[in-house]
């Protein structure tokens, strides 16, 4: 049905695009003199010309970037699996931690021990105690090779992490319906897998992203046990001629990693504050 | 005739509050049974212990003669012959309408996914919902969650049907809509137990009407035994209250 707004109507729609066009415009103006200062504080810092030269320099990011490349490739192989694992982990983990049968709780607190154990250890310490402790024990049947084992730390880690999140999503969910399920008559693994997990995981998709970008940008950190991912190879090509810009390469490929999932976790996060505020819940 | 459902001595404690003393009840195959009281009298209780979301503090529930409260027993199916409709009508929001009603007979009593959908599709068509096969909850209004809500629980052919204020959330155009749906279902012939706070719709309904005050059966009867003369003074008070509150 179409209908001719009223001219009342019609002058509200103008005040508000003209109030657009205004904040649109002040945005643009602000943003403007902002870079404009940044660069001129910058520009005229005494130390400019060398930092350009040895963080920005065009000739040595050409030079280096096929390694780095190679090396973030490295870094994308790592992500996946890790990501791959430590879902499955956390999900276990968190299934773990919200049963509440009472022949289960050694289940209950090995999974509490064990998240408490992780999510307080910082990643470095835990990447070296793999890295280097595992090889000590000179188990012929672990492999040794740094991928591996930073593979591994990392999924330690962040299963802790990831299995929080999937926790507080499945506790989320509102008693009545599994209640609702039971009457059903659905058994207790029916109920979590048809109605609590899948009402869980909506509701902690963003922070699970959250968690997954972090996972993405600590997948460098296993350069430190020597895997030749994007951080050590821009390492190897600074030792070699004494400029930074190959890290500078790096982080900016790490950006970029990353930059597709937050916009993607923003995203969802706008949809669902709409979706839920159709439901009327605030 | 033999019972459908026998309630023998059930008691039901929560720590030291006795909600549910000595009630032992009887529903025949096909009779609708409306259970009213005060609030707080234990309506929803004896409903929860019906459907075994609640363990009893003491007594039996036989179904079909045979014990279901007995230790031991598989929750799980003798649950799949309850239907149970709450007052907040629990639909599960990531489903759609179609797939809240063919959840449990798919997974409950192994109905392949096209043998419960024709199912399915043919209840919402009958009751006039079939246009929301593929919505979701949030965007039916009350009336229409509630129906389908129903309509879940007797997707599985339950032998009971335990409805508790199914219609307290709802205003007066929407109750109507629950309640002919109701209606229709006992012409059915199926086995209701029914909690509501609208004694017109009781009157209508029920074959026989219970009573519960402070935990025990206080009167029981027929609507008529009940609303036109009730003997013991706390069903005269109750009745006087809702008289007076308009409800009568
Ligand atoms: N899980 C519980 N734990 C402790 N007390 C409970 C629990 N459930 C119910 N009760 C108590 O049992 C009594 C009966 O409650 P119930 O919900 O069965 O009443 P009702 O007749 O359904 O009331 P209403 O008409 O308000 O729904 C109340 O005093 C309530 O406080
Ligand atoms: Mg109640």
């Amino acid at each position: 049905m179409t209908y001719t707004p009223s001219t009342l109507q019609q002058q509200r729609e103008d005040a508000k695009r003209r109030a657009s066009r205004r904040s649109t415009a002040i945005a643009l103006l602000s943003t403007l003199i902002f870079g404009a200062l940044l660069t001129a504080i910058v520009v005229n810092a005494q130390g400019f010309t060398a930092v350009r030269e040895s963080f920005f320099n065009w000739h040595y990011a050409q030079k280096a970037f096929p390694r780095i490349f190679d090396g973030i490739l490295l870094n994308l192989r790592v992500l996946f699996i890790a990501e791959f694992f430590v879902l499955i982990f956390g999900l276990a983990l968190a299934i773990a931690r919200t049963t509440t049968s009472p022949v289960l709780y050694p289940l209950r607190l090995v999974a509490t021990i064990y998240t408490d154990i992780f999510r307080g250890m910082p990643l470095l310490l835990v990447l070296f105690l793999v890295g280097l402790g595992i090889p000590g024990l000179r188990l012929s049947y672990v492999p040794n090779s740094a991928v591996f084992l930073g593979t591994v730390a990392l999924v330690l880690t962040y299963s802790a992490y990831v299995a929080e999140v999937i926790r507080a999503g499945i506790e989320g969910v509102n008693p009545t319906q599994r209640q609702a399920a039971r009457a059903l008559g659905l058994s207790h693994t029916q109920t979590l897998r048809h109605v609590v997990l899948p009402q869980a995981f909506r509701n902690v998709t963003p922070p699970l992203l959250n968690d997954l970008v972090s996972l993405q940008k600590d997948s460098g950190l296993i350069s430190v046990l020597g895997a030749v991912d994007a951080i050590r190879a821009a390492g190897i090509e600074t030792a070699q001629s004494f400029n930074f810009t190959p890290y500078v390469v790096a982080g900016g490929l790490f950006v970029l990693l990353t930059i597709p999932l937050t916009r993607y976790t923003d995203w969802l996060i706008r949809r669902q504050d709409r979706a839920q505020k159709a439901q009327g819940v605030f | 005739m033999s019972h459908l459902l026998e309630l023998k001595g059930v008691r039901k404690t929560f720590g030291e509050n006795l909600v549910l003393n000595d009630i032992s009840l009887n529903f025949a195959q096909g009779s609708a049974t409306v259970i009213i009281g005060a609030s707080g009298s234990g309506k929803s209780t004896l409903m929860r212990c019906i459907n075994l979301l609640e363990e009893l503090s003491d007594g039996q529930i036989l179904l079909e003669g045979s014990d279901i409260s007995a230790y031991g027993i598989n929750l799980d199916s003798v649950r799949g012959k309850i239907g149970s409709v709450f007052q907040a009508f629990n639909l599960f929001p990531h489903l759609t309408v179609l797939e809240n009603i063919t959840l449990a007979p798919r997974l409950v009593q192994g109905k392949s996914k096209e043998d419960a959908t024709l199912q399915a599709i043919s209840l919402l068509k009958r009751f006039g919902l079939e246009d929301k096969a593929d919505a979701y909850p949030n965007l039916l209004s009350g009336g229409q969650q509630q129906r389908v809500a129903i309509l879940r629980a007797i997707a599985t052919e339950p032998k009971v049907l335990l409805l508790d204020e199914v219609t307290s959330a709802l205003d007066p155009v929407l109750i109507a809509e629950v309640l002919s749906l109701i209606a229709e279902l006992k012409a059915d012939g199926i086995t209701m137990i029914i909690s509501t706070h609208e004694m017109g719709f009781a009157k209508r309904i029920a074959d026989s009407v219970v009573f519960l005050s402070g935990g025990v059966v206080c009167e029981s009867g027929s609507p008529q035994e009940i609303f036109d003369s009730p003997k013991s003074p706390e069903l005269r008070t109750f009745l006087a209250a809702l008289h007076d509150a308009g409800r009568l």
